[in-house]
């Protein structure tokens, strides 16, 4: 089985933001929620990085070792899922996440918190695939298509990179060793405890 | 840059890709930020952040490393503590009541009552308590409830329970602070520490020998640290559960991570102590409810745990008919 990651080639990323607005539509996600998010680094300085980031899907990930009701699941693609009709909106796995991916539609007053939501690497949850269900409560499940996530598909400069992680570490790789540099494969060893050397 | 382009794309055209003449060549992008140079400047609560360029400023905040030690503390440290401390408080009690039974009254019951606790102080005690029980349970449940819960009762009910404990545990904790403000003006005064305490404490309040009653007033040295744990640990438990409540208000993410910490720990030990108060004042101690219950004890169990208030409220006489003050 694949252990499916994702890899920002923050040297090739233009902060076009073509992979926030593909996700946003892919799946209808709500107002005022970015699944993918493109963060500019040292911004206006020489070496000045962007780097597209959403939920890492993290190995051990520490969003579900704090969730009340265990509503995250890891599948055999070593994608982080979660069940939104188990989720209580208590927050906590944001304070977890260290990429700030899970967050929330506010569904009354005083800011109350409702159903979490965060990027499913186009993986949808767990209701049967392709399901109206699935498609209305976590997006479209491409994954379930045989198609890799779409803001991966999506980007124009083939920075953002999406697929088995040994894969894409081999790719990200071979490229450092062609042009020499890299900045290096970002949030990998906070997600996953280890990085892509090279 | 151009010319660096241009390069590249011969040099990989070429095939040459590592070889020496590429990297030994002038690269404008040596002093771009990178990753291991982020990190080795990180100081611990650090984050790596950036510009964003939608309107939610959080989402600048690209990796913030040291939220897995809070996850750690949360999901596994603090997750044990909690369980040891109510578990280990129950395991404690009954091995107590094992070998001592329950406390009976001495001299047998007289049949003539006190009043101890009039309506005002048994409302305040019993909002407290309920309310506190509920926020317990809710409030444990989101800590330890998947582990004893969830298993038991399977993923649907148990959340359908979490979400409404969670309801529960956010509206009561208002009627909570305003019975713990009550309990305070009504009770303090008989909670100021005295020497009397110090001649409970070394006789081990009674609790370890039949037929030993050490003299106390209305609260004895034991209820005074009750008291004082309810007090103070409900303060606590008051002030970071507003501010968990209201997160803009704790400040960063990393201060509302501090007041979870503490809210738990708090929780957790004035749970484990509220068991060993609900143990006594029910199967542990022969004649205690009746005081929280219909407000009147007996003298004789009054006069054994509590003789300096007897003499109080009924003269050192102690005659049967004098009644309390109110
Ligand atoms: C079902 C549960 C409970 C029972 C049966 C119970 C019973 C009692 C009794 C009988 C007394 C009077 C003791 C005396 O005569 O001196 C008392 C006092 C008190 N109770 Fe409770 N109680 C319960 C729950 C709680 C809870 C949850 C709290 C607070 C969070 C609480 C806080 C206090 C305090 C501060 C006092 C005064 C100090 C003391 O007597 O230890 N009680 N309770
Ligand atoms: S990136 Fe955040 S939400 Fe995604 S698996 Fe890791 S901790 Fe969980
Ligand atoms: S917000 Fe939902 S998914 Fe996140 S920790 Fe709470 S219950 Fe779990």
């Amino acid at each position: 089985m694949a252990r499916m990651k994702f890899l920002c080639d923050a040297d090739r990323c233009i902060e076009c933001n073509a992979c926030v607005t593909a996700c946003k539509n892919e799946h209808e996600v709500p107002w005022g929620i970015n699944r993918r998010r493109v963060v500019t680094l040292n911004d206006g300085l020489p070496g000045e990085r962007s780097v597209s980031m959403a939920c890492m899907h993290c190995t051990d990930a520490p969003c579900a070792s704090v969730c009340p009701v265990n509503c995250f699941y890891t599948t055999a693609d070593g994608v982080v899922l979660h069940n939104k009709d188990t989720c209580i909106g208590c927050g906590y796995c944001s304070y977890a996440c260290p990429f700030g991916a899970p967050q929330y539609p506010q569904t009354a007053n005083f800011g109350t918190r409702g159903k979490m939501d965060k990027c499913t690497y186009c993986a949808g949850g767990p209701e049967a695939d392709h399901s109206q269900a699935e498609y209305v409560k976590y997006g479209r499940n491409r994954l379930a298509e045989g198609k890799l996530p779409l803001c991966a598909e999506m980007c124009s400069t083939k920075s953002l990179l999406a697929g088995d992680g040994d894969i894409i570490a081999e790719i990200y790789r071979e490229r450092v060793v062609t042009r020499g540099y890299g900045s290096g494969a970002w949030g990998w060893r906070t997600a996953y405890g280890e990085t892509v050397t090279v | 840059m151009k010319h660096l382009l241009a390069r590249a794309a011969l040099a990989l055209t070429l095939g040459l890709g590592a070889s020496a003449p590429a990297l030994a060549q002038v690269n404008p992008t040596e002093k771009s930020v990178s990753e291991d140079a982020l990190f080795q400047a990180l100081g611990s609560g650090d984050y790596v952040v950036g510009r964003i360029t939608i309107p939610d400023a959080n989402a600048g905040y690209l990796i913030k490393p040291d939220n897995k030690i809070w996850a750690a503390l949360q999901g596994d440290t603090l997750h044990m503590v909690s369980i040891v401390a109510i578990v280990g408080m129950i395991v404690l009690l009954a091995a107590f009541y094992m070998i001592r039974g329950k406390i009976r009254v001495d001299a047998g019951l007289s049949g003539r009552k006190i009043l101890r606790f009039n309506v005002i102080e048994r409302f305040a005690h019993w909002t407290l308590a309920s309310t506190f029980i509920i926020l317990a349970l809710s409030g444990l449940n989101i800590i330890i409830g998947k582990t004893v819960l969830l298993p038991v009762l399977g993923e649907a009910a148990f959340g359908t329970i979490s979400a409404w404990g969670k309801i529960a545990h956010n509206f009561l904790a208002w009627s909570f602070m305003v019975a713990l403000v009550m309990v305070l003006v009504l009770w303090i005064v008989h909670n100021i520490p005295n020497s009397v305490d110090l001649q409970w404490i070394q006789q081990g309040g009674g609790l370890l020998r039949k037929g030993v009653h050490p003299p106390a007033n209305k609260f004895n040295a034991g209820q005074k640290v009750i008291f004082w744990a309810v007090i103070l640990g409900g303060a606590a438990l008051s002030f970071t559960g507003f501010l968990l409540l209201f997160p803009a208000e704790a400040g960063t993410p990393a201060d509302w991570q501090f007041f979870q910490t503490i809210h738990a720990v708090t929780a957790a030990v004035l749970s484990a102590i509220i068991i060993a108060h609900i143990y006594i004042g029910s199967v542990g101690m022969e004649g205690a409810f009746d005081a929280m219950g219909s407000g009147e004890v007996d003298e004789n169990w009054a006069r054994e745990h509590h003789s300096l208030w007897v003499e109080e409220v009924k003269g050192s006489s102690g005659s049967a008919r004098a009644h309390p003050a109110e």
